[in-house]
């Protein structure tokens, strides 16, 4: 499942719109979240607010993160959860490895946890011998088409039923052309079911981690995390440091926040918080930083660490809607992932702040008021500082630049008009144009503006 | 009398020159005195979008010595007044430079917030879906965002109801991007494409004979995409629906 990147955005986003039919499903799909996700909101006439709240909190939260984490770390020791920290994707992964060793466990069930897709853990763990199974439903889907997540709360919306029907008939010898939703879900339950059983070690990832108590939230809808928890002889979680919130109460203003956001449900079906190991069981929380704390450092981007990873900038996203998630080619796709991304590798990820018209409903629907479209527009300045821009864009812009700078430039380049025709991308009449291609250009009047102010009303005065 | 300085975005300038003389004969109507610095080229959107940012200064420069003199700069643009008003600085001169932020106005918020305008001598017997450009609405405010749980208005809207005979359309989903973006449209040909067909189809399966928005970046966009489908649905600024007489 290692993302090879091979084509920029635009690209990916062309391949998958040929299919119109497909585009018009998928955006249909999560534009019905969005609004579910309105109709949920308006029912809250604090909703404003309670955003307001949820972003001050998590300001405070990076602004002090340092004492959080280790009061944290205290009170997840005197609960008697093993704390274990990594500097790295890897570090996470070989911390994971050696706690299973030890156990001589060589098979564990994961619930969904985008942190451990991030770092790749199920690829690592698997070229040492130890199977990994991911149990969340759009999650098995992907994983055993052997395809990335397309979406951090909807991991295959980009599938369509019959899609998810043939592999079913391939991996777990359903019928050929069954297609109903319930039931393959059947047939998925029972087959996970019986992993559940079976599986000594369980690793979730975590919604919200609660410094003043060391307990830690995890929000499923299909209970899958608890059952891998519950029946596990040892229990990892592993979570980013931005997840933390300083005391329970916080929780009240976050999961009021997270589900409705998320697809317009009031609360997921479970919020399940994990404080102590039961008797025999050996729990296990690491705490990642893989480039958040260089995130925390850079002043006009480090509100991206507010993020509860709702999903809700995707499903508003026009540019998402229309180009599916796996066009992103990072793990956390859509608006929040063309901020994050650029972080963690900026010349492979240069792509992804200019994948959005800037429309701002991004910012609008975050529940942590995140300015994601803002953060987009000051990322495409670092981007093209630090040398990530393509020398035929750069070298346009400066004569376009140098054009537009003077009135006696723009004169000399000729009759205004016709430098437009030659400059300007949109306008060049030609099937080479991406403008033309599936657009007609406007039509020339017989004269600008400026032309005729200067030949009627200058005179008039 | 205050005095305005009238901001005609390059494009707009070079290829909707009708827009242009609504927007200066809807100001003259206003009372207001209107000049039109005839030295102004562009607002440097294009390179600043693209993440050219820097080399935006001669275009700000140039339109600092444009506009400082005015009480007030009206353009017909929501986009490009965004511009001015979020990102116009100048190593220079940054007195005039924040002045030039607080006082650069769009068209329709001028004549409601400004001049506040009661009443319209205009007719437009016909069909209109309203397209909120995304600078317009997010960014300047000129009506509520559908995502915000906050109570509606709409100033294009408002002036738009004191248009005898016009009738506006409902849209299936209100206020939803049309995929122009600047350099996006070409950078993103496919999205912006599809972005922009879906945004003509909400238009024209509710009945909409004219899409109109106060930004005209949108409008070329999608009137390219009408145009190429050989639809019978027309674009139209809306300074000359509310110029309109006829």
């Amino acid at each position: 499942m290692s993302q090879t990147k091979t084509k920029d955005h635009a690209a990916l986003a062309g391949a998958f719109i040929k299919d119109e039919e497909r585009v018009n499903w998928h955006d249909g799909a999560l534009w019905y979240i969005r609004e579910k996700r309105d109709l949920a909101v308006k029912q809250i006439p604090e909703w404003e607010q309670l955003r307001e709240a949820a972003s001050m909190i998590k300001s405070n939260v990076i602004s002090n993160l340092h004492q959080y984490l280790l009061q944290f770390e205290d009170n997840l020791k005197k609960n008697g959860i093993i704390v274990h920290w990594a500097d790295s994707a890897e570090e996470h992964n070989e911390i994971v490895y050696a706690i299973l060793k030890v156990k001589e466990i060589n098979q564990m069930v994961k619930s969904k946890s985008m942190l451990t897709e991030e770092c790749h853990l199920n690829e690592y763990l698997e070229e040492r011998g130890i199977e990994v199974i991911n149990s969340d439903l759009g999650e098995y889907i992907q994983q055993i088409d052997n395809e990335p997540p397309s979406h951090i709360v909807l991991p295959c919306i980009h599938k369509r039923k019959e899609e998810i029907g043939e592999l079913f008939h391939e991996h777990l010898g359903t019928e050929k052309g069954l297609s109903d939703p319930t039931l393959l879900t059947r047939v998925a339950r029972k087959h996970l079911r019986n992993i559940f059983l079976t599986r000594r070690a369980a690793l979730t990832g975590v919604n919200f981690a609660v410094a003043e108590t060391g307990e830690y939230v995890v929000c499923t809808n299909e209970g899958n995390a608890d059952m891998g928890a519950h029946l596990s002889e040892v229990q990892i979680a592993s979570m980013g440091l931005e997840k933390l919130i300083p005391q329970k109460k916080h929780l009240g203003v976050f999961l009021r926040l997270l589900a409705r956001s998320a697809t317009g449900q009031p609360i997921t079906i479970y919020s399940s918080h994990y404080k102590k190991p039961r008797k025999g069981q050996e729990m296990h929380l690491i705490l990642v930083d893989a480039g958040r704390t260089r995130q925390l450092g850079r002043k006009d981007f480090r509100d991206s660490l507010k993020c509860i990873k709702c999903g809700s900038c995707m499903n508003t996203c026009p540019v998402y809607r229309k180009s599916g998630g796996l066009s992103y080619h990072n793990t956390i796709s859509g608006p929040i992932g063309a901020i994050l991304a650029p972080n963690l590798d900026m010349k492979r990820h240069a792509d992804l702040p200019f994948a959005s018209t800037l429309c701002g409903s991004c910012s609008n629907v975050c529940p942590v008021k995140i300015n994601i479209h803002d953060q987009l527009y000051k990322w495409r300045q670092v981007i093209v500082k630090e040398g990530y821009a393509a020398n035929t864009k750069t070298l346009g812009m400066k004569t376009m630049a140098w054009t537009l700078s003077s009135p006696a430039n723009f004169r000399k380049a000729g009759k205004a008009g016709r430098w437009f025709l030659q400059n300007i991308p949109f306008v060049v009449n030609n099937p080479f144009n991406p403008w033309y291609r599936q657009r007609d250009m406007p039509e020339g009047p017989k004269e600008s503006f400026a032309e005729w102010f200067v030949k009627n009303e200058i005179k008039k005065q | 009398m205050m005095n305005v300085g009238l901001f005609i975005p390059c494009y707009v300038n070079q290829f909707y020159p009708n827009a242009a003389k609504a927007t200066l004969e809807l100001l003259q109507k206003s009372g207001v005195n209107v000049t039109y610095p005839v030295n102004q080229t562009c607002c440097g959107q294009p390179m600043a979008n693209s993440g050219f940012e820097y080399l935006s200064k001669g275009c700000n420069d140039l339109f600092i010595e444009n506009f400082s003199s005015f009480d007030y700069i009206v353009g017909p643009s929501a986009s490009c007044v965004l511009h001015i008003k979020e990102h116009l600085h100048s190593d220079t001169d940054e007195e005039q430079a924040t002045k030039i932020r607080a006082k650069v106005y769009e068209l329709v918020e001028f004549l409601t917030d400004i001049i506040k305008i009661e009443k319209l001598d205009a007719s437009f017997p016909h069909k209109v879906g309203l397209h909120h450009s995304c600078h317009g609405l997010r960014g300047l405010y000129l009506s509520q965002m559908s995502e915000l749980n906050a109570p509606p208005f709409s100033k294009p809207q408002y002036l738009l109801n004191m248009v005898k005979g016009l009738e506006q359309i409902k849209l299936d989903r209100l206020d939803e991007c049309c995929g122009f973006g600047g350099t996006f449209c070409v950078a993103e040909e496919a999205v912006s494409v599809k972005m922009g067909k879906d945004r003509v189809t909400d238009h024209s399966k509710n009945g909409a004979e004219y899409i109109t928005s106060s930004d005209l970046s949108c409008l070329m966009h999608l009137e390219g995409i009408l145009h190429r489908n050989k639809s019978n649905v027309k674009v139209i600024h809306i300074a000359e629906i509310l110029n309109a007489t006829t």
